[in-house]
């Protein structure tokens, strides 16, 4: 088998700060394939968006301390130069990011956003990058492209800006895409129209995507494989189906547990993960979730490994000490999969 | 964007009628010194000549009629000094170019060399570099004019003899000369100005640094060097600018009294500082009417500016 697009391993991003070193990221390993789309899930300081970032360099800096390796089409990302690592940004790796409304710079017009980095990798005149902004514009199903280049991020609806963006992100065509909760800022029809986009792009461009997000219909929606990570590991990951049929690790129960339904009692208490993640200063020792994990036992102060514990397949790897068969009724809650509730004393 | 243009430059003539009005009420009318008539008429006047100089001057006509006629007066160059008896109007042109070439002079200065540490000690936040140059501006900015004004006069050109003394040289007459009697009131009047400007432009772009945009435009791939420029500097120079804007019109107004007062540059600050000494109305009435009108046509012009640079003021 050949080597796949996006190759990381144990990778950690550490930053030193006044209280002591935050873990933000710690030993995480995954793989993207040309034309997959790789779901990152887990709650906000789980360390989805630090993984991102960190492959374009951008947690780069004095304070930081990164190690592991993470290979783009073979080529090593971490030790690359800053130089070397700028002609892989916005070309090779391109990221669009969270919120639509600041990522834009207010103070140019959106088509000189998009040549600014077409021009920076590519030669072409001011025309010929024009050109191609209207192209991609259209593409990415902005109106009327050619008049709205010369608008202004603010004369933009969040939609058509993160449209703006993904355009952007587009236009040198990337290997790899790492799309930073691109839909949380939007609304919901907005959001469908979004993943459509990125839909088309994987099946028109072959590019690997990376999806970080907390929203489980998205990963539904898009996701052909799904990473779940919890206080900067990662503690399951396998196909959608696998995750969503057959999840081995509680915290993944927790967080498919937590999805409201339309028909369920409105009367009772949204199922919710009791307690808060932990600190990423001071971790608990073994198991993260341990913490919070009603299933808890002795064992689970010693750190699980990342490996296949179901039989069957091969590529479904969880951290929990559990016994397969054992999780498979655990996370039976009123017949549906879900985090029973804490034994209280 | 010319609605903009249009609604600020009224704005602008009401804002000039306030404060004139303001001003010839604080200074002619509610006179510290009493009444006009009696300072002109002097100490050895008697009531019957008091009340004859009142009536000539118009004194005793009513508030608005007073203002229209001294702003009249003003206006038309034909206001005279009560105590010195010179042209107002004439002292402030004789002023005016020695004024301007000094804060012309040092506007340019001081904005670039705050430019240039500010965005130094930015880059090098938290460094060695970056110590040296908070040191460096507390010391500019506690430094008054008229001790480092002194100092440099007594080394730098009474014992090294490098600049002149004092005084001011037409560029007409010797361009050469003109520039060499600049140097020493140049710097002067730009160090506190520096050290203030170069301290709050490395406050603003420590916080551009943290934009998303500025993020993205890394992540586009953009060299340090681009990001910093285009990204960080357009946005963090809009403070620097407004400063600065109405800091070169206050010093362009006779602001500058302390550093023309120890150059010897005879210009309109040290024309104020001489007005005060003699308690002459009518000349702080004309200067600080000239200040205004600087300050407020600056301000102005640099709200068009902020319009240029920042498209979404345009809306407002």
């Amino acid at each position: 088998m050949s080597e796949p697009l996006l190759q990381i391993e144990d990778l950690a991003v550490r930053f030193r700060t006044d209280e002591g070193a935050v873990r933000a990221v710690d030993g995480v390993s995954l793989s993207v394939e040309r034309g997959e789309v790789v779901a990152v899930v887990g709650e906000s300081g789980s360390g989805k968006s630090v993984t991102g970032m960190t492959l374009m360099g951008l947690t780069r800096g004095p304070n930081a301390e990164i190690s592991g390796s993470a290979r783009l089409d073979g080529r090593e990302l971490l030790t690359m130069s800053n130089r070397e690592l700028r002609a892989v940004r916005g070309n090779d790796i391109a990221m669009v990011f969270q919120d639509p409304m600041s990522s834009l710079n207010p103070v140019y017009r959106v088509g000189d956003q998009i040549v600014e980095q077409i021009r920076t990798h590519q030669q072409l005149s001011r025309q010929q990058a024009m050109a191609r902004a209207v192209e991609l514009m259209e593409r990415v199903g902005v109106p009327r492209a050619a008049e709205r280049l010369r608008s202004y991020p603010h004369e933009f609806s969040g939609g058509m800006r993160q449209r703006v963006m993904i355009a952007m992100a587009l236009s040198c065509s990337p290997k790899l895409l790492i799309a930073d909760e691109p839909t949380t800022a939007l609304d919901v029809t907005i959001q469908a129209q979004i993943l459509e986009e990125l839909r088309q792009l994987r099946s028109e461009t072959n590019a690997g995507i990376i999806l970080v997000t907390h929203d489980l219909a998205v990963v539904a929606d898009i996701a052909d494989r799904v990473v779940v990570m919890y206080s900067g590991r990662v503690v399951e990951q396998g196909t959608l189906d696998e995750l969503f049929y057959d999840p081995q690790h509680p915290y993944t129960w927790g967080l498919l547990g937590s999805i409201t339904r339309v028909d369920s009692d409105r009367s009772a208490r949204l199922p919710a993960i009791d307690g808060m993640p932990p600190s990423l200063l001071a971790p608990p020792p073994g198991c993260h979730f341990q913490p919070r994990c009603p299933h808890a036992f002795e064992r689970c102060g010693e750190v699980p490994e990342l490996s296949p514990r179901t039989p069957d397949s091969p590529g479904h790897l969880d951290r929990c000490w559990l016994e397969v068969e054992r999780k498979r009724t655990l996370r039976l809650v009123d017949g549906q999969i879900g985090l029973a509730a804490p034994v209280r004393a | 964007m010319a609605r903009f243009v249009i609604r600020r430059l009224i704005t602008m003539v009401l804002m000039l009628i306030v404060i004139s009005f303001v001003t010839f009420l604080l200074f002619i009318v509610a006179l510290p010194g009493g009444n006009p008539a009696a300072l002109i008429a002097g100490r050895l006047a008697t009531p019957a000549e008091v009340h004859l100089i009142s009536v000539r001057y118009g004194f005793d006509k009513p508030i608005w009629v007073q203002y229209v006629r001294t702003m009249a007066n003003l206006f038309d160059g034909s206001a005279y000094s009560y105590q010195e008896g010179f042209n107002v109007m004439g002292a402030i042109t004789r002023g005016a170019p020695a004024t301007l070439s000094l804060s012309i002079g040092a506007g340019v200065f001081w904005l670039l060399s705050s430019i240039g540490l500010g965005t130094l000690a930015a880059v090098r936040s938290g460094r060695y570099t970056d110590r040296v140059l908070t040191v460096l501006s507390m010391v500019g900015v506690s430094m008054p004019p008229f001790l480092l004004g002194a100092v440099l006069i007594y080394y730098v050109s009474y014992k090294a003899g490098v600049l002149p003394i004092n005084g001011y040289i037409s560029f007409t007459v010797s361009p050469w000369q003109w520039f060499r009697h600049l140097i020493g009131p140049w710097i002067t009047l730009s160090v506190l100005f520096i050290g203030f400007y170069s301290r709050v432009l490395r406050g603003s772009i420590l916080d551009a640094q943290g934009e998303d945009y500025v993020r993205t435009a890394r992540a586009k791939g953009l060299s340090e060097r681009r990001v910093l420029v285009r990204h960080i500097l357009r946005m963090s120079l809009l403070p620097i600018i407004s400063l600065w804007g109405l800091d070169i019109a206050q010093v362009i107004g006779g602001g500058a009294i302390l550093t023309e007062s120890v150059w010897g540059l005879h210009g309109i600050g040290q024309l104020a500082f001489n007005a005060i000494g003699a308690f002459d109305t009518v000349t702080l009435l004309a200067i600080v009417l000239l200040t205004a009108i600087c300050v407020v046509v600056m301000s102005a012009l640099v709200d068009i500016l902020y319009a240029v640079l920042d498209p979404r003021i345009r809306l407002g």
